[in-house]
């Protein structure tokens, strides 16, 4: 088992969302984050005072799935979030020791 | 008894009441979210405590004849006997119209300590401040020497503004810079609630300068119009520097500019008339932005610009007069461009010294007197933790 973590632009969620549906993903959580890369910030200025705003916000999604379904799950985070431009985000791939289902107690597989 | 003019001066003691509420927001919205209802408090609280104060003793420490032109007496304490105090309105319409007046000035100085006193304390000096320098200064100018001299002041460039600006340097300079000044970002956390509260000044204001005619008249026509054009070309002066100097057009720089032509023309307001307005609203946006590299320059943290705003506004004002004031307007006195020489603008630079002087002096004694006795400022781990949870034990916003 897997956890997927892709890192993307926030208006890109929605892209993301339907994109993993149709991949056949059971679930996805979602989480407001904020961070930094080679996009860097942007400047905002206050009655003529500049403030640079490091962290750009971004959204993380996380997605466990079985090993076989991985490769299908990234390629579609990759189609439906790209854009081309600096600020995409990043896609990561961990191993899951363990799943349980809260409601029935069920593990492995068998919880996703 | 002319109902017209009542009618007026109750409708603008309405207008003025609303505008330490529209202050509260305009100065809410540029704090850190953590600090905006302790800012809210602070303005909200003045409605509370200066009333009382006013009916209690303000009012007749001003606008009781005491004889002379330094100080009002105790005969009307507690609002007793002044039902024949004005002409063609009653004593009340203008006690209420007043204390509004009264209410808004030590409010406007919570924009300058913004995030670093201790709610107690600023209860103690907000109080104090009231009557051992407002009562003064409003009676030497609305009622006293300094209107006998022959300055003017229609709605309070001296008596509100430079004299709120002032003390508001005074407090800085006594409590102290905010934690992190300089060095880290303490952008403003809702610029929409700061654009809201400058709707609700603008539309305030109107009843503060034009309900200073105390009829219902030419004169409060002439300052309804003068008193918008300012704003507006407050906003178009301030929004051309902003652009030109650094970048863009802002939002808080049209909230701000629209003010400063506010302040500039409260003085003015019922004495110049025809392009005038225009004049000096462009000339207070103007020069209120660049006023702002003053705190730089002097490491003052004045954390919302009550400086660069009130005070130089106030003072931009106050001097203007002198060369705008027209008597086809209002038969007072012409100023320097109108044919009345330099004796106005002379006038009008000694009551804004004298106002600041004696504000700035009175406001430093007791503003230290108070660091001395009971503390001004929140303690570190307050101003980390915030004014709403530190002072108030609430918070602004939760999930």
């Amino acid at each position: 088992m897997k956890l997927v973590t892709a890192v993307i632009k926030p208006f890109k969620l929605d892209d993301v969302k339907d994109a993993l549906k149709a991949a056949g993903s059971a679930g996805i959580t979602v989480s407001e984050v904020r961070g930094f890369g080679r996009q860097g910030g942007h400047t905002e200025t206050y009655r003529g005072a500049e403030y640079k705003i490091d962290f750009v916000p971004k959204v993380e999604v996380q997605i466990v799935a079985d090993d076989g379904a991985v490769d299908a799950i990234v390629d579609a985070i990759v189609a439906s979030a790209a854009t081309g431009k600096i600020g995409d985000g990043k896609i990561w791939v961990t191993d899951v020791d363990r799943i349980v289902r809260i409601r029935t107690g069920e593990e492995g597989a068998d919880a996703i | 008894m002319d109902t017209g003019n009542t009618a007026w001066v109750l409708t603008s003691a309405a207008l003025v009441l609303f505008m330490t509420p529209g202050l509260a927001f305009f100065y809410g919205g540029m704090v850190r979210s953590k600090h905006v209802l302790g800012m809210l408090m602070q303005n909200i609280f003045a409605m509370g405590l200066v009333s009382t104060l006013w009916a209690v003793v303000g009012f007749s420490l001003v606008f009781g004849d005491g004889g002379n032109g330094w100080i009002g007496n105790f005969d009307h304490l507690f609002l007793w006997d002044v039902t024949d105090l004005d002409g063609d309105i009653p004593g009340m319409a203008f006690v209420a119209f007043q204390m509004m007046f009264a209410v808004i000035t030590p409010a406007l100085i919570t924009g300058a300590t913004a995030d670093r006193l201790k709610f107690s304390s600023y209860a103690i000096l907000i109080g104090l401040w009231s009557i051992l320098v407002y009562v003064p200064v409003a009676k030497w100018v609305f009622n006293g020497w300094i209107l006998d001299m022959g300055a003017l002041d229609f709605a309070g460039g001296t008596a509100i503004h430079i004299n709120a600006g002032v003390a508001a340097l005074a407090v800085v300079i006594v409590v102290g810079n905010r934690r992190g000044h300089g060095k880290e970002p303490m952008p403003p956390h809702n610029l929409p609630q700061t654009v809201l509260g400058t709707g609700i000044l603008w539309f305030g204001w109107i009843g503060f300068n034009a309900g200073s005619a105390l009829a219902a008249n030419g004169i409060a026509a002439q300052a309804v119009v003068n008193t918008h054009l300012a704003a507006a070309t407050g906003m178009l002066g301030w929004l051309l520097v902003e652009k030109v100097k650094s970048g863009h057009a802002t939002t808080l720089g049209a909230a701000s500019g629209a003010v400063a032509g506010l302040v500039a023309i409260t003085p003015c307001a019922g004495f110049v008339g025809g392009a005038s307005p225009l004049i000096i609203g462009t000339a207070a946006g103007v020069l209120c932005y660049l006023a702002l590299a003053i705190k730089e320059k002097m490491n003052w943290d004045d954390s919302l610009d009550v400086i660069a705003v009130h005070l130089v506004g106030g003072v931009v004002g106050t001097l203007l007069l002198g060369l705008f004031a027209d008597t086809t307007v209002n038969d007072a006195f012409d100023g320097l461009f109108y044919g009345g020489g330099l004796e106005l603008l002379k006038d009008q630079f000694v009551a804004a010294v004298v106002v600041g002087a004696f504000s700035f002096a009175v406001t430093f004694a007791i503003a230290k007197s108070i660091q001395t006795t009971v503390g001004l400022r929140i303690d570190e781990d307050a101003e980390y933790q915030g004014l709403d949870q530190s002072q108030h034990a609430e918070s602004a916003y939760t999930a």
